[in-house]
């Protein structure tokens, strides 16, 4: 995609640069008086796949949301590329959304639901159309630009979705649960392809999901949430080397990965229900 | 398609006109054997008959009745729809209004239209402002509903796009209306023709403006039972035939993506 297209990663040092997003002591309670969120600290890193993981409840899209600017933290301060929400946007500091569903516009076809981004904002047609259709390529859909998304199926109504984030280039990529609705074997190919995306094209992830084995073979950290009060209790380097394939989902590594992980949900989980006593 | 979906679409067709032709046999052949004076009820026959030799008057009179059903439709569809985008803009404005909205709907048109004949001197305008404000109520409120209910998921995706206002409202929430508002051009089709064949009763207009409406007093007056039973076969067949032109016009809308017009097989 021409000038835009960004360096692929070299290394830890670029994830050590600025934060993309920086969160400092956010906090979220909201006007029904539920206390969503507890004061979290978390930076998000340039180049890194971060994955929130934890049970329902555990406030992991509310804190996405955060993320995302779609809601105002109630105390704390969050900065993206160091700046307020309203410097996102522009060149370099470019947010898009992937949300649980694959909220398609059902009365436009294909690549005008892939496009609408652009259009928004006001980018030329054919500019548009060109971008809607490597972003499509780049999901394995491009012969199905002219179709409707009704005569798509759930996994391909999600790849739509994932080509329409991906249409402007986002230098942060923000996906909430976004395969959570789909079959375990549909969830896994989208996983690899995603996973192959993010290599090649050299985005930053932050990926909610409650699936430890996903977290696992996805992320290059997670951040494990706990309940009632949403908190992160503890941030998890995955370094097992990319490509991960299906053999690594097997592997002892993921299940040593995976039984740390479930230990710290486990734990929080026991000490969430011992003080709601 | 299958067989069976051929069938269906045969069927659909058939069976309704099945009974058309079992009841109007049935009345057909009371009327003979017990011989019903014509001027009680006349036979489906004497109807028929009565349709060709009165052809003249009633058809001028169903353009009469028609015209003023369909300029109200039209008014009805451009004004409520106004007055949805109105509402949508401000729950203020909604609150403050659509109690006013309901009151015209449920104000009956028989009790208002004698004023509006009074106040406005043209008969025609009257009329078709009668029909509108039985008309209007289905379009509004519906319209008002759909531009309301979008996708949260879409809206959120339009918000952090830094969608406009005016691109929220014509690219999400207009799109987002039709089904609403084709549902709404159904109800208030059937409307606009009873809105204007009441406001005609009331009015009584005569002369080269007499309308369906007026043939059907006049023919009660001089027990010219069959051509009222004409005029009354003649507005209902108007009626049936707006309802499947707006079934078409949503159709036409609707059809590659609305679950509403989809083929019930898929």
């Amino acid at each position: 995609m021409g000038s835009r297209h960004r360096q692929q990663r070299e290394g830890p040092a670029l994830t050590t640069a600025v934060p993309v997003v920086a969160l400092h002591g956010v906090d979220k309670t909201f006007a029904n008086g539920t206390h969503a969120l507890a004061p979290v600290d978390l930076d998000v890193r340039r180049g890194e796949f971060l994955t929130l993981l934890g049970p329902s409840g555990c406030g992991k899209s509310t804190l996405l949301n955060l993320i995302a600017g779609l809601l105002a933290p109630s105390s704390g301060t969050i900065e993206w590329w160091g700046g307020g929400i309203d410097a996102t946007g522009g060149e370099g500091r470019r947010l898009a959304f992937v949300f649980q569903s694959p909220t398609l516009m059902p009365w436009s076809r294909v690549n005008g639901n892939v496009r609408l981004p652009l259009d928004l904002a006001h980018v030329e047609r054919a500019a548009a159309e060109s971008a809607a259709t490597a972003a499509l390529a780049r999901v394995g859909l491009s012969e199905f630009a002219r179709h409707f998304p009704r005569e798509l199926s759930g996994g391909m109504q999600m790849r739509v979705s994932i080509a329409r984030a991906l249409v402007t280039e986002p230098d942060l990529l923000l996906m909430d649960e976004p395969f959570g609705a789909l079959d375990e074997f549909t969830r896994q190919r989208l996983d690899g392809d995603l996973s192959t995306l993010w290599r090649e094209h050299g985005l930053t992830v932050v990926f909610v999901t409650h699936s430890i084995a996903e977290a696992v073979f996805l992320s290059t950290r997670v951040a494990v949430m706990g309940a009632r009060p949403g908190r992160v209790l503890a941030e998890i380097a995955i370094d097992a080397p990319f490509p991960r394939d299906d053999a690594f989902r097997v592997s002892t590594a993921a299940a040593a990965y995976a039984a740390t992980l479930s230990r710290h949900v486990r734990d929080a989980g026991a000490a969430a229900v011992a003080s709601s006593r | 398609m299958t067989p069976e979906d051929a069938w269906l679409r045969w069927a659909r067709i058939v069976a309704p006109l099945a009974v058309a032709t079992i009841a109007i046999g049935l009345w057909q052949l009371a009327t003979t054997a017990y011989d019903v004076p014509v001027y009680l009820v006349p036979s489906p026959a004497v109807v028929m008959r009565t349709l060709v030799t009165d052809h003249e008057l009633l058809l001028r009179s169903l353009g009469v009745t028609l015209s003023i059903a369909l300029a109200a439709l039209a008014v009805a569809t451009l004004l409520g729809t106004l007055t949805a985008l109105l509402f949508v803009q401000s729950r203020w404005i909604e609150m403050s209004l659509f109690p006013y909205a309901v009151l015209l709907q449920v104000t009956p048109i028989v009790a208002i239209a004698p004023l509006i004949i009074i106040w406005v001197r043209n008969t025609q305008v009257a009329l078709v402002i009668c029909a509108v404000v039985v008309a209007i109520f289905p379009i509004i409120s519906n319209t008002t509903l759909g531009l309301r209910s979008v996708d949260a998921g879409l809206l959120n995706l339009f918000r952090m796009s830094r969608a406009s206002r005016l691109q929220i409202l014509f690219r999400l929430r207009v799109p987002s209306a039709l089904p609403y508002f084709f549902g709404g051009l159904r109800i208030a089709s059937g409307l606009a023709l009873i809105g204007a064949v009441v406001a005609e009763f009331v009015a009584g207009t005569g002369g080269s403006g007499a309308g369906l409406a007026y043939q059907i007093l006049l023919a009660g007056f001089q027990l010219n039972i069959p051509r009222l039973f004409a005029a009354l076969v003649l507005i209902t067949l108007t009626g049936v035939l707006l309802f499947a032109v707006t079934v078409s016009l949503s159709k036409l809308a609707l059809a590659r993506w609305h679950e509403s017009e989809l083929p019930a097989s898929e």
